[in-house]
């Protein structure tokens, strides 16, 4: 997986969303439509292009205090509207470790 | 920009020029090197102060011929993370012996001042008016240092020998 | 052991109090987050994948049972009940909250722990030989040099600020431990002909995306003039190492620029001015450092006790015996390494409930001391033989007695993309499906020595590059491959490895180490060749023909 932090040019294949880790405890955070941070990836807000991903990125950036290391991931939007991560990366950032029982007391 | 000097903030004697600037007729000022470097002698003939902002990319070799007569040389932390000027300061006080004021500038934040005093600059241009006035009780924080530098504090090293000499005297 | 005292202890708590400070600016938003990382970086807190990451310095790899279990009590209280060594004798916990940190520093601060300069540019934790002080023929005990280093290099004025991080390894046996030869600075302890203590000093090693073994600069050192001639190859390094790409900014690449004879003649000309200054160290100088490690009283012990002949009949002890003790400098006293790579588990794990467990065992057979080495394992330095029967017991109940040092289920793995934010493939699962395969541990000894390094990314924090088989995560369209190398050797005689042929996706990993394996068992020319001779005698090509023969 590429990681984020070589994230150049906005350029999006498809749908995606912002996430970002919560400054004060580090949890993984989805940035919402309301101008907030989410641990639930099902209220994150999709961007569909890359205006749309520019500005979520440039609101969700300013605000640091709230979370860092603000970046664009992409997600898959089933037909139920269900969002998924959209790799492994992002996977494993949300179901956490793939190691097995001791990791994930 | 604050700048603070014997620990306070102070007023700013020096006028910055860029490399074209009309030179004031009088006043302090503080020249880019290259700059510097042309016209030394007319600059250091002129009445006012003159002091150097020197680049932390280029030897200051250059510059040492002129250190006995310069008022100030303003090193450069183009961000806090480049940490070249460090190792320029510590050649002007502890090599080259440079006695005039050595000011730090660029992205000089609170967190540097302990560093940066121990590695011989005696002023600042700081970036932030809060760090300005904590400048006080920041460099306050440490009160042991490992390293021998030309601040002249002692370093742990040499305060165990002293302790353990007193200790042998004691008994 | 080193005992701190007070000046040493005021300095760790005037920086705990200062990162205290820190965090609590960024949690205010007076400090943003582009100023605050190298802050908190400096104080070894990453911000991996799932959360905030806190590495936590072991100098030079000595821990005393009160810190290990001030360690443990940091993963129980601050984490989630267990840590990681890695390869450079830190110990790093994976979910640690930020608000949280300055109170895990002050924890850590009562029994002189701290986390400064884990990461970032600066000088990095002085590591070195994890058999310090006990291994049999060593020339002196490192670790007076390195805790001098180590002082010297914390909170430097000058080179806090570098152009990349800055390493430095010491050894003082002729087998190296401590890897030097891929650090920044490697120091090889030697004596003159006069008999007075010296180093000889290599430049320039590293991993990471460029790759190079160190190269010696100086032959000999003066030990009291070590101190100068390591600052002025810093002010070398901090002038004109390169700032303009992070990927050509470590020392090797200023040293491979220039040629080491250039690099040499302009360190020579800096040291000149300073050798004679106040960095020279007396001798009374190193003698209050020494004075302040103490050493166990050992007894007079029998070479053979009876306990440990009566054990022998024991097979499953005598495996681990075999495998897992080593000699010591004193008659009747072992060195005993702690495999922390059983079967199934990630490499280097260590539970909070393991770390007190082995404080108590350390206490009761180690004079309370306790080694960690760059292999991720632990060792227990002081071990008297009689004891031997009782310790194993002991370390089997907590599922720390795996009998494979050394072997192919001894892997050294970086945490990869299950934690790691730099990570582009994982490693962990890696490493737990191998140590499966292999998990027969007499198909393990028939194979004898073979170092298997792991990285899930080009940065190296597995050691890939110096792995006898080397293992790489990249990504290739969104899928985790795997290049394979292998020859390499982090030793005295270290080489990197060379790539064997096409990647390989995350399931094939394994059997593809399976092919190098039995390529290498009908290849070697009798059982006592390793396999790393084997590829030193005949090079890549037979490897890559039989592995990659049906593939």
């Amino acid at each position: 997986m590429t990681s984020p932090l070589e994230q150049k040019k906005i350029k999006i294949a498809g749908p995606s969303i912002v996430t970002a880790n919560r400054t004060w405890d580090g949890i993984v955070v989805y940035r919402t439509a309301a101008k907030g941070w989410s641990a639930d990836l099902s209220e994150a807000a999709i961007v569909r292009n890359s205006d749309e991903a520019k500005a979520l990125l440039a609101e969700s950036t300013a605000d640091d205090v709230g979370a860092v290391g603000a970046y664009i991931a992409p997600v898959q939007v089933g037909e139920d509207g269900k969002i998924l991560p959209g790799n492994l990366r992002e996977q494993i950032r949300r179901t956490g470790v793939t190691i097995g029982s001791q990791a994930q007391v | 920009m604050p700048l603070v000097k014997g620990g306070k903030i102070v007023e700013d004697s020096f006028v910055k020029l860029d490399v074209d600037a009309p030179l004031p007729a009088a006043g302090d000022i503080l020249v880019p090197g290259d700059r510097f470097l042309k016209d030394a002698d007319a600059l250091l003939a002129r009445p006012g102060k003159v002091g150097v902002i020197w680049p932390n990319n280029r030897d200051i070799d250059a510059l040492v011929p002129y250190l006995g007569k310069l008022a100030a040389v303003a090193l450069v932390f183009p961000t806090f993370r480049d940490g070249r000027a460090y190792s320029q300061s510590r050649l002007l006080r502890e090599r080259h012996d440079y006695r005039g004021e050595l000011r730090a500038t660029g992205q000089v934040l609170r967190d540097q001042f302990v560093f940066m005093l121990r590695a011989g600059f005696d002023s600042f241009e700081v970036k932030k008016q809060a760090d300005a006035e904590a400048f006080t009780q920041t460099v306050k924080r440490y009160s042991v240092f490992y390293q021998p530098t030309g601040d002249g504090r002692i370093t742990a090293l040499h305060r165990r020998m002293q302790l353990r000499h007193s200790e042998g005297v004691g008994t | 052991m080193y005992a701190y005292d007070e000046i040493d202890r005021t300095l760790v708590n005037e920086r705990v109090s200062e990162f205290r400070d820190q965090v609590k600016r960024r949690l205010s938003g007076e400090l943003t987050e582009d100023e605050f990382k190298i802050l908190r970086l400096q104080n070894g807190v990453y911000l991996q994948l799932h959360a905030y990451m806190f590495r936590v310095a072991i100098p030079y790899g000595t821990l005393s049972s009160e810190q290990l279990r001030r360690l443990a009590h940091i993963a129980r209280r601050y984490d989630r009940g267990y840590g990681h060594f890695t390869t450079r004798q830190n110990i790093q916990f994976n979910w640690i909250k930020l608000a949280e940190l300055p109170d895990a520093l002050a924890d850590l601060a009562e029994v002189g722990i701290h986390a400064m300069q884990t990461s970032g540019n600066n000088m990095r934790n002085v590591t070195s030989d994890q058999w310090a002080g006990v291994a049999p023929g060593e020339i002196e005990d490192p670790r007076i040099w390195s805790e001098l280093l180590r002082q010297h290099t914390t909170l430097h004025p000058e080179f806090s600020f570098l152009p990349r991080k800055f390493k430095i390894a010491i050894t003082a046996s002729d087998h190296d431990r401590a890897a030097i030869k891929i650090h920044d600075i490697g120091l090889r302890l030697v004596k003159n002909e006069k008999g007075e203590t010296g180093f000889e000093v290599l430049v320039g090693g590293g991993l990471g995306r460029t790759p190079f073994i160190a190269k010696t600069i100086k032959h000999f050192v003066h030990g009291r003039d070590i101190l100068s001639y390591v600052e002025a190859i810093l002010r070398v390094y901090n002038q004109y190492g390169r700032r303009d790409n992070i990927y050509k900014a470590r020392i090797k690449i200023l040293v491979h620029e220039l040629g080491i004879e250039k690099f040499s003649r302009e360190v020579e000309e800096e040291w000149q001015h300073i050798r004679n200054s106040s960095l020279q160290i007396d001798d009374g100088v190193i003698e209050d450092i020494r004075s302040r490690f103490s050493y166990p009283a050992y007894e007079k012990l029998p070479h053979m006790p009876d306990e440990l002949r009566q054990a022998a009949a024991d097979s499953d002890f005598e495996a681990w015996r075999k495998n897992s003790v080593f000699p010591h400098k004193v008659q009747g006293y072992s060195i005993v390494t702690i495999s922390l790579k059983p079967t199934g588990g990630p490499p280097g794990d260590a539970t909070a409930e393991q770390m007190d467990a082995l404080a108590d065992l350390a206490e009761k057979y180690s004079f309370g001391e306790i080694r960690v080495g760059h292999e991720q394992n632990l060792a227990l330095p002081h071990v008297a033989k009689r004891d031997l029967p009782a310790l194993w017991k002991a370390l089997d109940k907590l599922g720390l007695a795996t009998p494979n040092v050394n072997l192919i289920t001894d892997i050294i793995a970086c945490p990869g993309l299950d934690y790691c934010s730099l990570a582009n493939a994982r490693s962990i699962p890696i490493a737990q499906e191998l140590t499966r395969r292999f998990a027969n541990h007499e198909l393990a000894n028939l194979i004898g020595r073979l170092h298997i390094n792991i990285s899930g990314c080009i940065n190296a924090c597995g050691h890939h590059h110096v792995g006898h088989i080397g293992i790489l995560g990249v990504e290739k369209n969104g899928e985790e491959v795997y290049q394979i190398t292998i020859g390499g050797r982090a030793d005295e005689n270290a080489a990197l490895g060379s790539l064997i042929g096409p990647g390989v996706k995350f399931d094939e990993v394994a059997d593809v180490i399976e092919d190098v394996v039995e390529a290498y068992l009908a290849l070697r020319e009798r059982p006592e060749e390793l396999f790393i001779d084997t590829v030193k005698r005949l090079g890549v090509e037979p490897f890559k023909e039989r592995v990659y023969a049906t593939r």
